[in-house]
């Protein structure tokens, strides 16, 4: 059964693009990621170019975004202020990526940098999941208590000017840091067609002192209007988003990972991020040997535009 | 010799049902004039348009035309050849050359020809190369190997021209979006033929044309030229005209589309 994607223009299997949704989306919601760094390294290894790639995925996580967002407002566990002020950071970095995006797409060297930004930040990200939690593992096993990582002290992130009161946070907190922290992962979604989540959540516990409690409901929330408005700027400067891709997913995806929810509360923790981090590493990986094997045929070509 | 040319144009795609024959008018010869006249070509198709459905898969498109006033001694021992070309809109294209950088697969080298046709199908009596004798086809441009590719910008080694040249026709004629066909045309009675071309799957819409050329041997002594309107049809496109004409309004139906997922999922699912 095979669809046809209009932006892509390519005719593809709905079944697989269907099953990818799915399994995304039942990742998502075991391991509480927005899996866009999942589904846009996938649709490339299905041959979608990662022009399209990256701006549907960007799409994609807008829908799987929105209701883990809804959940922690009804609990009260997203900070508003602490996300709006991460948003201005947010939006200018969207803006300033999708211009980096065109850039490069320009210099015929996107491709590329796409696939370099993803096996450098899967491999480490991937890396330091699986170590982190082998060691909760082995210390688990030991019957040893977890040092508690949340040092009380203050490091250099808390003496910048521009202080702000976060309420729901019960943080007082430089501006400068949140915007500069929405601003980077800004980029990273119009470029790589992710929320970020998988960043900004380690970033704000360990290197803001956000408490944990609200983190993933704020970077939910920054990550819904950073994507859309990633999805617009991308359908206007590139015209690159494939609204009959992003739907099938989306659609997939929001069932898939009502079922990953259930099943991430019945296995342990630890176990759960040495899979994530060896699922993550295996993606990287794939990428990896992308770059470097020897390709069919060195030359291709591209219709339309200049490009001197 | 005194030769009515009868002009049949038809254009069997098989995915459309067409008008079986047409007669176009010709010009009317003086009489007396039979031994001087030049040869004319004429050719012509049932249809200056044709829509495309998103599920097309190709077809070929067939044009018939005549050679008016032939020499019926040239005719017999295979003087006259005709080409029948089809191009497509034109575009800039990049062609870009890969290179191991430390260990890393990267574009490194590109070039930028002027303004060639997205798509090209030719075919003719006889193999352009065989056809080819004087500086006829280069000045015409006919054929793949004689399609102007010219680099836009300065291009320090000259040398690396023709290869990227090379590249590109190789590539487009991988694609399917250039082909060619050197038995394509036959003749279907003494000065009547009839020409087959291949309109590849992923033919570009957009503003066609149709060339015939005709050669006597071994040079240009005619050539037609027709327009043909490929319009692409179905709700693909329709996406695909409304992501390029109107960007705003399908970047916002893509954002509602996410956010009605969203919240219905959150909605459908929820655990109260």
């Amino acid at each position: 059964m095979t669809v046809y994607l209009p932006i892509a223009e390519l005719s593809v299997n709905i079944l697989i693009i269907l099953g990818m949704g799915a399994a995304v989306g039942f990742l998502s919601g075991m391991f509480g990621v927005g899996g866009g760094f999942l589904i846009t390294p996938l649709l490339i290894f299905y041959n979608i170019p990662p022009v399209v790639a990256v701006a549907t995925g960007a799409n994609q996580v807008v829908a799987s975004s929105i209701s883990g967002a809804i959940t922690h407002f009804r609990r009260g566990t997203l900070d508003m202020k602490l996300g709006s002020v991460l948003l201005v950071g947010g939006l200018a970095g969207a803006t300033v990526g999708v211009w980096i995006f065109s850039w490069l797409r320009r210099l015929g060297q996107l491709d590329l940098f796409i696939s370099i930004l993803y096996v450098v930040l899967l491999g480490t990200i991937g890396a330091l999941m699986l170590q982190e939690s082998l060691r909760a593992m082995r210390k688990a096993k030991q019957n040893q208590q977890l040092p508690l990582r949340r040092p009380g002290q203050h490091n250099w992130v808390h003496r910048l000017p521009l202080k702000m009161r976060f309420k729901k946070s019960k943080i007082y907190l430089s501006a400068i840091p949140v915007v500069g922290l929405g601003f980077c992962i800004g980029i990273l979604t119009s470029i790589m067609g992710v929320g970020g989540g998988f960043i900004m959540v380690p970033a704000m516990i360990y290197l803001l002192r956000i408490p944990t409690s609200v983190v993933v409901g704020t970077s939910l929330f920054q990550i819904i209007f950073v994507t859309a408005y990633t999805t617009m700027v991308q359908a206007v400067t590139n015209y690159s988003v494939d609204i009959v891709l992003a739907t099938i997913l989306m659609v997939a995806g929001v069932i898939g990972a009502q079922y990953g929810v259930r099943v991430g509360q019945k296995l342990r923790g630890e176990q759960l991020r040495a899979l994530l981090g060896l699922l993550v590493l295996a993606v990287g990986l794939r990428l990896a040997v992308g770059l470097v094997v020897t390709p069919d045929d060195i030359y291709s070509v591209a219709v339309g535009g200049l490009s001197y | 010799m005194r030769l009515f040319p009868r002009l049949f144009a038809v254009c069997g795609l098989a995915a459309l049902s067409l008008a079986p024959a047409l007669a176009l008018p010709v010009a009317a010869q003086l009489p007396g004039e039979a031994s001087t006249v030049k040869e004319g070509l004429e050719i012509g198709v049932s249809s200056n348009e044709i829509a495309i459905t998103s599920d097309f898969r190709g077809a070929d498109l067939t044009i018939f035309g005549a050679i008016a006033n032939a020499d019926e001694l040239l005719l017999a021992i295979g003087q006259y050849d005709v080409v029948v070309t089809l191009e497509g809109p034109r575009d800039y294209a990049t062609v870009r050359k890969k290179e191991r950088v430390l260990g890393i697969w990267m574009n490194t080298e590109s070039m930028t020809f002027q303004q060639v046709p997205e798509s090209y199908s030719i075919a003719s009596t006889r193999q352009i190369d065989d056809l080819e004798q004087g500086p006829s086809f280069n000045s015409v441009g006919v054929g793949l190997e004689h399609l102007p590719l010219d680099p836009v910008g300065y291009i320090r080694n000259s040398g690396v021209i023709s290869e990227f040249r090379d590249s590109y026709r190789r590539l487009k004629l991988g694609s399917g979006l250039y082909q060619r066909d050197t038995s394509g045309v036959r003749f279907v009675s003494s000065s009547l033929f009839r020409a087959s071309l291949r309109l590849p799957a992923n033919i570009p819409d957009g503003q066609h044309m149709v060339r015939a050329y005709l050669f006597k041997s071994g040079a240009l002594i005619s050539q037609r030229e027709t327009p043909l309107r490929v319009v692409k049809t179905g709700l693909e496109q329709a996406i695909s005209d409304a992501a390029h004409n109107r960007p705003f309004a399908y970047g916002f139906l893509c954002v509602l589309i996410a956010v009605v997922t969203g919240w219905g999922a959150s909605l459908i699912f929820r655990k109260d």
